[in-house]
């Protein structure tokens, strides 16, 4: 089998006395998406942190499309490939949705170190960021600053910046969390849109997107995986219906 | 409400309790607004022929755009990069000193002198930036006002360029042979040139790729990292940039009164410079052309009306930061 | 240098950190508690020494004088609070920095209107003019040994009341934990403003104590407010331990900087050339220390803890 897309290794991660990291081992391939769900304070959103890079850990690996990237920063790992979201929408407020995406497309495409021609008229950039704006159903609120989206048009924006940058992973804190019923519906088609084309790893309360979406699903309590599989496995594993899913969820 | 919540990047990291202004934040970077800039240099440019000619009055303004240069090389570090500098006169007083230096070994064409003050400034600025921006929020305003220290006491300390009693000139730069800086009305023109180019520059950098990636990683350092970019190079050669303005505006400075001293680089003038920017409007470029006249000219006004003219000086900028939160360029958009 | 003049210098040095601690404890106690950067503190040590000068002039007694100025600073310090600072608490950092900024240069003129421009005579503490003989050879000048003396009981009388009192729990507690605090039936504001006049005070009988020493002239406070911050950098914002601790520092280091480096720098330099880059050197020393402090340790010799 081909060496996974992601594979993390023995992970670990303490914050004083409190680990909310141990040892975990998780392999990710190439086009799926696997989603990660548990309760709340699972430590999630620290694993996301681990892997993109935005916290170090205290041992373990992680290995990205063969390379071992546990010492790089996020800003290399987002170079390498490797893009994040946040739980908590992050966009440039005061930008226009075109100009945060153009800012993604930038950091792929060519150097930053360009002082003097206005970026606002490179046409290169602006097609590639209204093309990515399209692509999440934003084409039509390119022009508008960032600030007077809805939170989930901010959520759509995010995502095309996400993939402006050109990614080989897409890791995702929830990208569902706040966004209405219609929302939704509109963010998990786009999500769907995504298997194949990049590996996604999906943190996400919402049961039934995450069993709509996912490949394979990896269940997180304390800080440790506790199964990782298909979606019926998961149902089925006695551990997680009385950890975390409850009876009702399943029915 | 400010408009300008890069100001709450200087912020202590964690000291989140002061979060919140009411209002809708400014929705596009103003920094772009061209109009009112081209009118203050148009003025500027009519004003020797509307009978502001006389030597008192071209002395003053001469005084107003030199530190409109520096001002706005500062703005583009508060402003664009949203990094509040208080050591800023450093950059003015290497400049002003590099003037002093040359023409103590006999050196005074502009070919020299200008090139050699802008690179000791730039030189300056980006030693110190690259220590001081591995701080951020309050320790950088500390560390920019240390090194701003470091800089006066070296100044004092020269005996051969007269110690803390500065140095007198003897003669001002030449420009291609001639004493054009000598003519005051030559030298006005001079400084508007330069000022009006050192605003172009500003505006460009700011609107460009390398100003984009700048002012994004001033509102959202996080997301500006998830997208790829290192904030710290963008932000080192910002404050390069306004280092090098600085000692420009320097050795204009010390052209305009022939005499240099420590006091160029007290750690009171970088307050001054700080208090331009924020005077004239923080989130934009020209606010700090607009501070430095508005400074100068209440400065001149006030010393005529009464001696002890900073007892409604102090007032007055106190009075500036908590009733003018968008500076004097926020003035004319209060209906939004 | 002999060993005798060495230890001039050496007490030269306690004194003037004596002198630094005494305004640092206000400025590191409304920075670390409040949050609050205030350049003004620097003018409330001028203002001490300034009134204490007067009015010890006006009775014909130095001591008087001294007295006096506590209370008068006191009520400077209230009043800048109630006029000025209370309306910056919620702003920005760069804010409060700028209005504080417009106060020192309205007091130091204020200064300047009312006594001039000329440095003011001081009256010489009676009874402690004098020198003491410290050796058979060395005299020392008892009031400077006064100081330090005095530094030796302010600050751990300030260190208990800030770690070891009730109401100096509820001052650190007040930073971080308002909600809680108010819940308790403190007033946060009244609690703040009486912090703010306590540092006022101290730093005005730091200008008092100086008096005899140094100059009294417009603009004193200046140098003194940065050195401050170069404590209060070095020893941890909001730690009185790290003030104490820090002040002394910088004042050994700033004051055997300029007696010795300029000595030690000849033996490798002409003597011109090493007097002046000594002296250049030394007036250094302190913010290359914190430069350095700021970018590897950020949080100073004795970091607070925040919960």
């Amino acid at each position: 089998m081909a060496e996974p897309l992601l594979a993390l290794r023995d992970l670990s991660k303490r914050f004083g006395g409190l680990t909310v990291t141990h040892a975990l081992s998780l392999d990710l391939h190439a086009g799926e998406i696997h989603a990660v769900i548990g309760p709340n304070g699972a430590g999630k959103t620290t694993l996301i942190n681990l892997i993109s890079g935005t916290l170090a850990p205290d041992a373990g690996h992680v290995r990205f499309a063969g390379t071992d990237v546990t010492r790089w920063s996020l800003q290399r790992r987002a170079r390498a490939g490797l893009a994040r979201s946040f739980q908590i929408t992050s966009v440039l407020e005061r930008f226009t949705a075109r100009e945060n995406v153009a800012l993604a497309v930038q950091a792929r495409s060519g150097s930053s170190f360009r002082f003097l021609r206005p970026v606002a008229r490179e046409t290169g950039l602006n097609a590639a960021a209204e093309a990515e704006l399209a692509a999440v159903g934003l084409g039509d609120r390119a022009a508008i600053p960032a600030a007077r989206l809805s939170h989930g048009e901010k959520r759509q924006l995010e995502l095309a910046m996400v993939l402006a940058t050109a990614p080989r992973l897409l890791v995702l804190d929830e990208p569902l969390a706040g966004a209405g019923p219609e929302e939704t519906a509109r963010l998990v088609a786009l999500l769907r849109g995504l298997r194949g084309r990049f590996g996604v790893l999906l943190v996400e309360h919402d049961m039934d997107a995450v069993f709509a979406l996912a490949d394979r699903i990896s269940v997180l309590v304390d800080g440790r995986l506790v199964v990782t599989g298909d979606a019926a496995t998961v149902r089925a594993h006695p551990e997680v219906r009385s950890a975390y899913l409850g009876d009702d969820a399943l029915a | 409400m400010p408009p300008e919540s890069p100001l709450r990047r200087w912020k202590l990291a964690g000291a989140t309790r002061r979060v919140g202004t009411c209002g809708a934040p400014r929705m596009r970077p103003p920094l772009r607004e061209k109009a009112l800039p081209v009118l203050v240099l148009a003025v500027l440019a009519a004003a020797p022929f509307l009978g502001f000619g006389d030597g008192f009055a071209l002395t003053l303004l001469a005084r107003g755009m030199i530190l409109g240069m520096a001002a706005i090389g500062l703005a583009l570090l508060v402003g664009g990069a949203g990094l509040a500098s208080l050591g800023h006169a450093a950059t003015l007083g290497i400049g002003a000193y590099a003037v002093a230096s040359l023409d103590a070994v006999g050196i005074d064409r502009a070919g020299i002198v200008f090139p050699v003050a802008i690179a000791a400034a730039a030189l300056f600025a980006a030693v110190t930036g690259a220590v001081s921006l591995r701080t951020s929020g309050v320790h950088f305003i500390m560390i920019t006002l240390a090194f701003g220290q470091m800089a006066f006491f070296t100044a004092a300390s020269l005996s051969t360029l007269g110690g803390d009693d500065g140095y007198t000139l003897y003669a001002r730069t030449t420009l291609f042979g001639a004493r054009l800086l000598q003519d005051r009305l030559a030298f006005h023109f001079v400084c508007l040139g330069l000022l009006a180019a050192v605003w172009l520059l500003c505006s460009a950098v700011l609107d460009s790729r390398f100003g984009r990636v700048l002012q994004a990683a001033r509102d959202n350092p996080l997301r500006v990292r998830a997208l790829g970019f290192s904030p710290y190079p963008y932000r080192l050669v910002a404050c390069t940039l306004a280092g090098g303005i600085g000692g420009l505006a320097g050795a204009l400075l010390a052209n305009a009164t022939e005499f240099v001293s420590p006091a160029t680089l007290a750690w009171t003038r970088s307050g001054e410079l700080l208090f331009m920017v924020i005077l004239g409007g923080v989130g934009r470029l020209y606010g700090g052309l607009l501070g430095a006249l508005a400074f100068v000219l209440l400065e001149e006004w006030l010393s005529h009306l009464m001696t002890y003219w900073r007892l409604a000086f102090g007032p007055l900028l106190i009075l500036a930061v908590l009733f003018l939160p968008g500076g004097l360029a926020g003035l004319r958009r209060r209906d939004g | 240098m002999t060993s005798t003049l060495l230890l001039v210098q050496v007490l030269n040095g306690l004194q003037f950190g004596v002198l630094l601690f005494l305004v640092s404890a206000g400025l590191t106690l409304v920075f670390g508690v409040m949050d609050f950067i205030n350049l003004a503190h620097g003018v409330q040590y001028m203002l001490g020494a300034y009134l204490a000068a007067s009015i010890g002039t006006a009775l014909g007694s130095f001591w008087a004088g001294l007295v006096l100025a506590l209370p008068a600073s006191l009520a400077i310090g209230l009043a800048l609070e109630w006029l000025v600072f209370r309306h910056l608490y919620d702003r920005d950092h760069l804010s409060q920095v700028l209005a504080t900024f417009g106060v020192i240069l309205t007091l130091d003129e204020a200064t300047r209107a009312l006594w001039g421009s000329a440095p003011l005579n001081v009256p010489q503490p009676a009874g402690l003019s004098g020198g003491i003989m410290l050796t058979s050879s060395l005299g020392y000048p008892a009031w400077r040994l006064a100081i330090i003396a005095a530094g030796l009981l302010v600050a751990p009388l300030l260190w208990w009341l800030v770690e070891r009192t009730r109401s100096g729990m509820l001052v650190r507690a007040g930073s971080t934990h308002r909600a809680i605090v108010s819940a308790l039936g403190v007033d946060i504001g009244r609690l703040f403003a009486l912090v703010f006049a306590i540092g006022a005070m101290l730093a005005g009988f730091a200008g008092a104590l100086a008096g005899p020493v140094y100059a009294v002239a417009p603009g004193m406070g200046d140098t003194v407010l940065i050195l401050a911050f170069v404590v209060i950098v070095i020893g941890g914002v909001g730690s009185i331990r790290g003030a104490i601790i820090a002040s002394l520092l910088v004042g050994l280091v700033d004051t055997l900087g300029r007696a010795l480096l300029p000595d030690l720098l000849r033996l490798a330099l002409a003597p011109a050339a090493a007097r002046q880059t000594g002296a250049a050197l030394a007036s250094m020393l302190v913010y290359v220390a914190m430069a350095g402090f700021l970018c590897l340790r950020p949080a100073g010799l004795f970091p607070v803890r925040r919960a």
